[in-house]
């Protein structure tokens, strides 16, 4: 096959298009594509060289980049199959999880208030589970083509990264 | 950075065709080049043997330059036309400097960066470290015997897209092919070997002769990652002297005299100071200029009292970013000695006990980042040997981004993400009928416009009368593997597409470095066709090399008449080398460098699809 910029990242680090990755063969993959189109391998190269250097190298960070993170892998792959995740507008979530999440929100507030380090913990722990519980959620989803059910996932995922950020941040001010 | 094994052995050039590559630590008090010869990394010394140039540069009245020892000879008589640590200035306005306090110099507010007023006439910090740079390229020269093919110039972990744009347009002012910027700290980690773990977490520590840097690099999944930096402008090695000075001002009840009693006394200090290293005690005779003969003395126990409180400020800073960084002292996998102060006795002994484990200190701290850069640029230049064939990744140390409306910023790349690295985002309108929109780069970590450093302001304009909010203007960031940062935007609706690319307003068109370099030869005398010449035909045998070797390789690639056509261009360009005019042979190499394109293009594919095709087919995306 003849790789260009219309490649799927999947693609371009030879990996299966599916959420599963093995980050080790990831990884070894984007080393190898790295090492082949780096433009240290053409600071000695023509001005030509070092352009198209540049421009794979780059595409490979991405790539890279993109499919490292669960989160991020499963919405490009998502915007492979022609579903917009639409965080930023689509905001419309289950009554269930709403409540759950104003919870969350409220016990993390008064945690951070109260600087309750121990409850900060207790309720980290608790969001990497539902997380890890979430990301299982996702792949079953989106190898069943469950594509509307995965987008879903990914937004109430993207909502528990946040959360999860601010609680690191006020453990660690 | 990190370490890649490639898995195809590299092109190493046979030994006559090896390319001269230096490493430049390009320092705040002194600078110094290495490069890699018969395998190992080496200073390149002076005619006299002496391997630093002080970072010093004095303006004559007739234009000529004095650079190093000579000038720090002249620097108590003629402050206003000697510049020393031009380094603080690169890449910076005027508001920067007025924070290091008076200073003897004429400070003219030349646009995006301050430039000095002297009896030469107005020099901007581009054109004076530019000497230091020249200086360091006619010994690399000299020594070498034959044309430097290429540089890495290193800059400090912190330095922003200003401030190494400009490092990098002084190198280029200095007529040196820069192969690569490299962080500094990364250079030191580089030359004690360290990229060959697979992990791990660094902590080098610099003190210098008068700042004072300490960064925490991570190194995992084969990257070098800046994790945080700290330091102290104010202090080094000349603290230390000082110290000195004044005790012995009080024991021997000498008065505070003038800027030359003050020399005197500061150069016997730092005499003592470096003979205290290695012996217990250390005394020096001094004459006053009122003709009052002093025998000083100090034993090390004694210095190391009158210094305990500097050395605790270094560990300020190395505390504070261990806190940002999120790491114990014991996290420290390995901790690197960069700077002349830190040979004192003293200093290792911190840094020691606040590590708990002892320093590397097996190089020479001055010349630690010049032999990991010369390491870097051997690599870079083709070099290399078998086995060596690894690749260092590096990464952005602050993130960049745009203002918004509020004078909020909008992040656009993260710190810490992988260079090269490119990132898009959309904006939009917020008036009928905007033509015009205003684009304010940033760069740093804080929520406020006015809390980042400002990169680059420019305005796309010729946006077709849309109603508000239908534009769609995509601003795209492009940081090259140098970290440098380019800048475009475009509207995507209209069929009309405005386009601009922008520089960070600090940096230099080529016109510029054109216009200047003219200006540095004749100041300099030197016959500026002949050395434009040298220079053509050294990019001109690099270009037919590097077409020569990919036409071996992946000739194949071509139809016939391409590379017939391909052929013609090459051999205009060894018909234009073998004559006398520069000009010539520029045009000819950016023929060829055009006629090239599509067949560099049609390489990479192939690598890539050799890549692809080396893996099992089931493993291939269906």
């Amino acid at each position: 096959m003849t790789p260009d910029f219309a490649h799927n990242h999947f693609e371009l680090l030879g990996l299966p298009v599916a959420f599963a990755v093995d980050p080790a063969r990831l990884e070894s993959r984007y080393r190898e594509l790295q090492g082949r189109v780096h433009p240290d391998r053409f600071a000695a190269g023509s001005e030509a060289e070092r352009r198209v250097a540049m421009q794979w190298a780059t595409r490979a960070n991405e790539a890279y980049r993109t499919l490292r993170d669960p989160l991020a892998r499963a919405r490009y792959l998502l915007q492979l199959r022609g579903f917009d995740t639409d965080e930023e507008s689509n905001t419309s979530m289950p009554p269930d999880f709403l409540m759950q999440q104003m919870e969350w929100r409220e016990a993390a507030a008064d945690a951070t208030r109260t600087h309750d380090v121990e409850a900060l913990r207790r309720l980290e722990a608790e969001l990497t589970r539902e997380r890890r519980d979430m990301l299982e959620r996702l792949e079953r989803a989106l190898d069943a083509s469950h594509y509307d059910a995965g987008s879903s996932l990914v937004r109430k995922l993207r909502f528990l990264e946040k959360l999860e950020q601010e609680i690191d941040d006020a453990l660690s001010p | 950075m990190a370490l890649l094994q490639i898995s195809e052995p590299g092109e190493s050039p046979d030994p006559h065709q090896r390319r001269l590559a230096v490493g430049i630590d390009l320092g705040t008090t002194h600078s110094l080049a290495a490069t890699v010869r018969s395998g190992t990394a080496q200073v390149l010394p002076d005619e006299e043997g002496r391997p630093l140039l002080p970072s010093i540069v004095r303006y004559l009245p007739d234009g000529r330059a004095v650079v190093g020892y000579a000038a720090r000879e002249a620097q108590a008589d003629d402050p206003a036309n000697t510049i020393v640590s031009v380094k603080r200035f690169m890449g910076r306005g005027v508001a920067d400097v007025a924070k290091y306090g008076a200073l003897p110099y004429r400070f003219v507010d030349a646009p995006g960066m301050v430039a000095i007023e002297t009896q030469a006439g107005v020099r901007s910090p581009v054109q004076v470290s530019a000497e230091i740079l020249r200086v360091l390229r006619d010994r690399a020269q000299r020594a070498l015997d034959g044309e430097i093919f290429g540089a890495v110039v290193t800059v400090p972990a912190y330095f922003d897209d200003s401030q190494r744009q400009a490092t990098k347009d002084a190198a280029r002012l200095a007529g040196l092919n820069v192969l690569r910027l490299l962080n500094e700290p990364t250079a030191a980690a580089i030359a004690y070997g360290l990229d060959h773990a697979s992990e791990g977490k660094f902590a080098i520590f610099d003190l210098g002769g008068g700042t004072f840097d300490i960064s925490i690099l991570r190194l995992t999944r084969g990257v070098f990652e800046v994790l945080a930096t700290n330091g102290d402008s104010a202090l080094g090695g000349d603290d230390f002297d000082q110290a000195i000075a004044v005790h012995w001002r009080k024991a021997h009840g000498l008065a505070d005299a003038g800027g030359r009693e003050t020399r005197r006394l500061l150069a016997a200090a730092r005499t003592v100071k470096e003979q205290l290293s290695d012996a217990e005690e250390a005394d020096v005779h001094v004459t006053l200029s009122y003709g009052q003969k002093l025998h000083l003395h100090l034993r090390r126990e004694e210095l190391e009292a009158l210094t305990a409180g500097l050395v605790q400020r270094a560990l300020g800073p190395t505390r504070k970013a261990l806190r940002d960084a999120r790491l114990d002292p014991k996290d420290v996998d390995g901790v690197v000695l960069v700077g002349g102060a830190t040979r004192m006795p003293q200093v290792q002994r911190a840094v020691e006990h606040f590590f708990g484990k002892p320093p590397l200190k097996d190089l020479d701290p001055d010349q630690v980042v010049a032999l990991g850069a010369a390491i870097q640029a051997n690599v870079l230049a083709g070099n290399r040997a078998a086995g060596d064939d690894w690749l260092l990744l590096d990464v952005i140390p602050l993130s960049l981004g745009l203002e918004t409306m509020g004078g909020l910023v909008e992040r656009v790349i993260p710190r810490n993400s992988t260079i090269p690295v490119a990132r898009a985002q959309e904006f939009t309108t917020f008036k009928d009928g905007q033509a015009a929109m205003a684009i304010h780069v940033v760069q740093g970590e804080r929520e406020l416009v006015g809390d980042c450093r400002s990169l680059a302001r420019f305005e796309l304009r010729g946006i077709p009368p849309m109603v508000a909010g239908a534009a769609r203007i995509q601003v795209t960031f492009q940081v090259d593997a140098d970290g440098l940062l380019s800048v475009s935007a475009r509207e995507k609706t209209s069929g009309t597409e405005a386009s601009i690319v922008v520089k960070p307003s600090y940096g230099l068109s080529d016109d510029d470095v054109a216009r200047m370099l003219q200006e540095s030869f004749s100041h300099a005398g030197v016959d500026r066709d002949a050395r434009a010449l040298a220079e053509q035909r050294v990019e001109a045998a690099s270009i037919l090399g590097a077409v020569r070797a990919a036409l071996g390789k992946d000739g194949d690639l071509l139809a016939k008449e391409e590379r017939t056509r391909l052929e013609a261009s090459m051999a205009s360009v060894e018909a234009a080398s073998a004559g006398t005019d520069h000009r010539a042979v520029k045009s000819a190499v950016e023929a060829l460098n055009r006629a090239s394109e599509a067949f560099a293009g049609r390489r990479m594919d192939r690598a890539i699809s050799a890549a692809l095709a080396g893996r099992k087919v089931d493993e291939v995306g269906k």
